[in-house]
């Protein structure tokens, strides 16, 4: 499924994931910067949530079947928005930590979402 | 997917016996619901649908799932009684994923599909070996009174 788009996203995590792990080492709490930047994480899980029902709707099938996947995408959207409303309660390293974590579990949903469409035919 | 816990942080009054999902702690109840999550609903669907391909494993990860929500669960709601719960489930996770880690590798052929332990969890890059181990380790420091880990700079 749009393989630059799953490659995209998964950058784009790992980039959140560093620069919180950055802020976690530097011993600060997540700042409005940092929440800037999850929203554009979260915009582009939004767009592959779209993107892949619209490959759905169009008559793809996904390898993994269309439950699981669905299931991804929605995974996928809900990581980093869940981990920010953790750092919001928790206004230490810890809170920059636990949404470093979160966008590591993000870039590793995305070799599982390609994995689940099929290794990227279609 | 791991929303906040349900407690409403209150930093300045710390809950008596509490502080178990506050601090190194919130890191450990995101990690464990995002296992609790999703080895919940991968379970649920697996023996919903394709239980008869892989009995064992899927009975398996369905056992993993049960205690990733028990753990959780201890973590949010802190207390010596959750304290004790939690580290019984961390040893009993640690155990698991060293039994069935073990048991994959030396029988691959009893499990058609894999469970969030086989291989020692190593799909999921060896949280679930690691997750138990610092559960045992933050569960173990004693958690009353206030959390000594609280006075960083915000």
């Amino acid at each position: 499924m749009l393989t630059p788009l799953t490659v995209a996203v998964a950058v784009a995590a790992l980039a959140l994931a560093a620069w919180c792990g950055f802020a976690a080492y530097r011993d600060q709490p997540t700042k409005d910067r940092h929440f800037a930047g999850m929203a554009l994480v979260t915009l582009l899980a939004l767009v592959q949530l779209v993107v892949g029902v619209v490959q759905l709707a169009r008559g793809g099938e996904p390898d993994g079947g269309t439950v699981v996947f669905v299931s991804y995408l929605l995974g996928v959207a809900a990581c980093v928005p869940a981990v920010g409303f953790v750092s919001l309660a928790e206004r230490t390293r810890w809170g920059s930590a636990t949404v470093a974590a979160g966008a590591v579990v993000m870039a590793v949903l995305q070799v599982r979402l390609y994995d689940v469409w099929g290794g990227g035919h279609g | 997917m791991a929303d906040g816990p349900a407690r409403p942080p209150s930093p300045r009054t710390p809950a008596p016996g509490g502080g178990l999902g506050r601090g190194p702690g919130r890191l450990l109840v995101t990690l464990y619901a995002v296992f609790a999550v999703g080895a919940t609903s991968r379970s649920a669907y697996q023996l919903s649908t394709r239980f008869h391909e892989a009995p064992l494993a899927y009975s398996l990860s369905a056992v993993a799932a049960a205690v990733y929500v028990v753990i959780t669960v201890a973590l949010i709601r802190g207390g010596e009684g959750a304290r004790r719960v939690g580290l019984v489930c961390c040893a009993a996770e640690l155990v698991g994923v060293l039994t069935v880690g073990t048991w994959t590798v030396l029988d691959p052929d009893a499990f058609p599909d894999a469970t969030v332990w086989s291989g020692y969890g190593m799909g999921y890059l060896l949280l679930p070996l690691v997750l138990p181990v610092v559960g045992l380790l933050w569960l173990r420091r004693p958690h009353d009174g206030p959390d000594p880990v609280r006075s960083s700079p915000a």
